[in-house]
């Protein structure tokens, strides 16, 4: 079984969710492999204090221009068929702003002189280690670099098919999330009952059931708002699958990169029940071996 | 004018709450823009209360359509996609779609073909604290970039026309594509940073990338009472890093009922916040 865990809103409690039901499922013997899809901004090693022991770099393929081949001006094929603008033609010779290309391969495809060739734009690293018995596998972007998806892809491709994966997915509803969240089996959206937390969560919503993805809600900091975003649940007949009492005290040891489940009794029973309902949401799967 | 971008790495640091506090503060002194930049997840709005003026139909790329008549399922753009996008049954997966047309390239029939796609809208909005630009990307798509390329614009023309001194940009979090975006032309990176170790973890990346375009960078802590030798970490970051630090702000439950009262905090609260989001206003303008 892999689990998406994504929000919507950035900050609702995502990452907390997510290393302490991978700590959880670990704790009950299972083989937990933990994708951390939030390449932009990744933080659940700072929980699960993980080891990283293998950092390789991922690539966005782009193109190189032989000079010596370039029809240049007389032909300007690739800069016009380029839709990114990553080729322009300038005192006669192409030019390729890497950082503008998709790596979609057009330019090669179509240049008749054979000019085109591969180079690679490095996109950031994709890690790997270990937290106690949780595999760890985590994206991190290079400062400057734009382009997430493809990072977040290389990750989940580094996940594999692992039987039971947790994915920590970035915020927001565009381009990375769907990236990141899709293939999942199961969708456990993260939400805060605030005024940003339900209009945020309504977009997370869509977005999920629009990629036809099976969805249910973990409530965090309940009581500290009101209650539009689970009177919204039940009226969407979205499924509430815990709610985490608000509290200062669990705040602090999460701030500090503590593990709630290993303090907080009343939040590790929230979360024992959380896996239960997703088990009888999304069948056992992987969490077959958890028991 | 100078355009002052709000940021914080991490979600949920409190970037949208002081972005709409300094604005009521910034209100009183004139004419104001706010430009709503975290397109896929805008929350200025619901605080804000905008009468939409203007509402504009953002066409962020193509993206490709097969037609079923034409396709004589010979699978050359199945293997020519890079992006997974056509599936078994020779239909386009919109949201895998990058819209490059590799597809109607190699397709022989002329059945793939390329489409404008509607990916959001964004709108200028009359509110009680001055003119907002916001946008709203429609769910699932891409090109959230050129879509906060396109709020930006039209926020700082506007901004320019009314003769205003500062613009004010709520960005995204993380330090991606529509925060990269966001920093096109910005003067300045305002970061909300909180103390927990994630969010000290990610403030650096933000200031990494502000610093990998040139742009200084100010900071406001917030929630700085939750883990104090936290927020002095953060604070001795800001020191070593010649970031000044505006204000610390508290955790405060008074942030939440604001925001689900429809207020500023400043509006909330203006016993309690209001001088102190005048000083943070008075010091990012004297910067």
């Amino acid at each position: 079984m892999k689990i998406a865990i994504a929000s919507g809103k950035g900050g609702t409690g995502k990452t907390t969710v997510a290393v302490n039901l991978a700590a959880l499922l670990s704790d009950r013997g299972a083989n937990v492999v933990f994708a951390d899809c939030d390449v932009e901004e990744p933080n659940a090693h700072v929980f699960l204090q993980t080891d990283w022991e293998k950092e390789s770099p991922a690539h966005l393929t782009v193109p190189r221009i032989l000079t010596d081949r370039c029809l240049g001006e007389s032909c300007r094929k690739c800069v016009e068929l380029c839709r990114f603008k990553a080729l322009i033609c300038m005192a006669g010779e192409i030019m390729v702003f890497p950082e503008l290309c998709h790596g979609c391969g057009l330019c090669r495809m179509a240049c008749p002189a054979e000019a085109v060739t591969d180079d690679a734009r490095e996109l950031g690293v994709v890690r790997r280690g270990r937290s106690g018995n949780i595999e760890m596998i985590g994206g991190l972007l290079r400062v400057g670099e734009p382009m997430a998806t493809p990072l977040i892809k290389a990750v989940k491709k580094a996940a594999g098919d692992a039987p039971l994966q947790i994915w920590d997915c970035p915020p927001g509803t565009a381009c990375a999330v769907i990236a990141a969240v899709s293939g999942a089996d199961f969708v456990m959206l993260v939400a805060e009952p605030t005024a940003f937390g339900l209009h945020d969560l309504s977009l997370a919503v869509e977005l999920v059931r629009g990629m036809g993805l099976a969805c249910g809600v973990v409530v965090n900091r309940d009581g500290m708002g009101d209650s539009r975003v689970l009177d919204y649940l039940a009226r969407e007949g979205v499924a509430v699958l815990g709610r985490i009492p608000g509290s200062l005290e669990a705040a602090r040891a999460s701030a500090r990169g503590g593990l709630l489940i290993r303090d907080f009794p009343d939040i590790r029973a929230v979360l024992e029940n959380v896996l239960a309902e997703v088990t009888a949401r999304a069948g056992n799967g992987g969490l077959a071996c958890a028991k | 004018m100078r355009e002052i971008v709000v940021l914080s790495g991490k979600g949920g640091t409190g970037k949208t709450s002081v972005t709409a506090a300094l604005v009521s503060c910034a209100a009183a002194g004139g004419e104001l823009v706010v430009a709503d930049c975290d397109v896929d997840a805008a929350d200025l709005h619901l605080v804000l209360a905008p009468e939409i003026l203007e509402r504009h139909e953002f066409i962020g790329g193509d993206k490709a359509r097969i037609d079923p008549e034409l396709c004589q399922e010979c699978g050359l753009c199945v293997d020519a996609c890079r992006y997974g996008a056509v599936d078994d049954a020779f239909r386009v997966i919109g949201e895998s779609c990058e819209g490059c047309g590799v597809c109607a390239y190699v397709c022989p029939t002329g059945a793939a073909a390329m489409f404008p796609c509607v990916s959001g809208d964004w709108f200028v909005s009359r509110t009680r604290v001055g003119t907002l630009v916001h946008a709203a990307l429609r769910v699932g798509e891409e090109n959230s970039g050129k879509l906060v390329s396109t709020v930006k614009k039209a926020a700082k023309e506007r901004a320019e026309a009314l003769g205003c001194p500062i613009l004010l940009v709520d960005g995204s979090p993380g330090i991606g594509c529509p925060v990269i975006a966001s920093l096109g032309g910005a003067d300045m990176v305002l970061m909300v940073a909180e103390p927990t170790l994630s969010a000290v973890h990610d403030i650096k990346r933000v200031h990494a990338l502000a610093a990998h375009f040139g742009i200084p960078c100010a900071a406001i802590l917030n929630k700085a009472d939750v883990c104090p030798d936290l927020t002095g970490e953060l604070a001795a970051y800001c020191r070593d890093a010649g970031v000044s630090v505006l204000g610390e702000l508290p955790y405060d439950q008074a942030f939440v009922s604001a925001q689900l009262a429809g207020k500023t905090v400043v509006e909330y609260d203006p016993e309690r916040y209001g001088d102190v989001f005048r000083d943070i206003w008075k010091k990012l303008r004297a910067l």
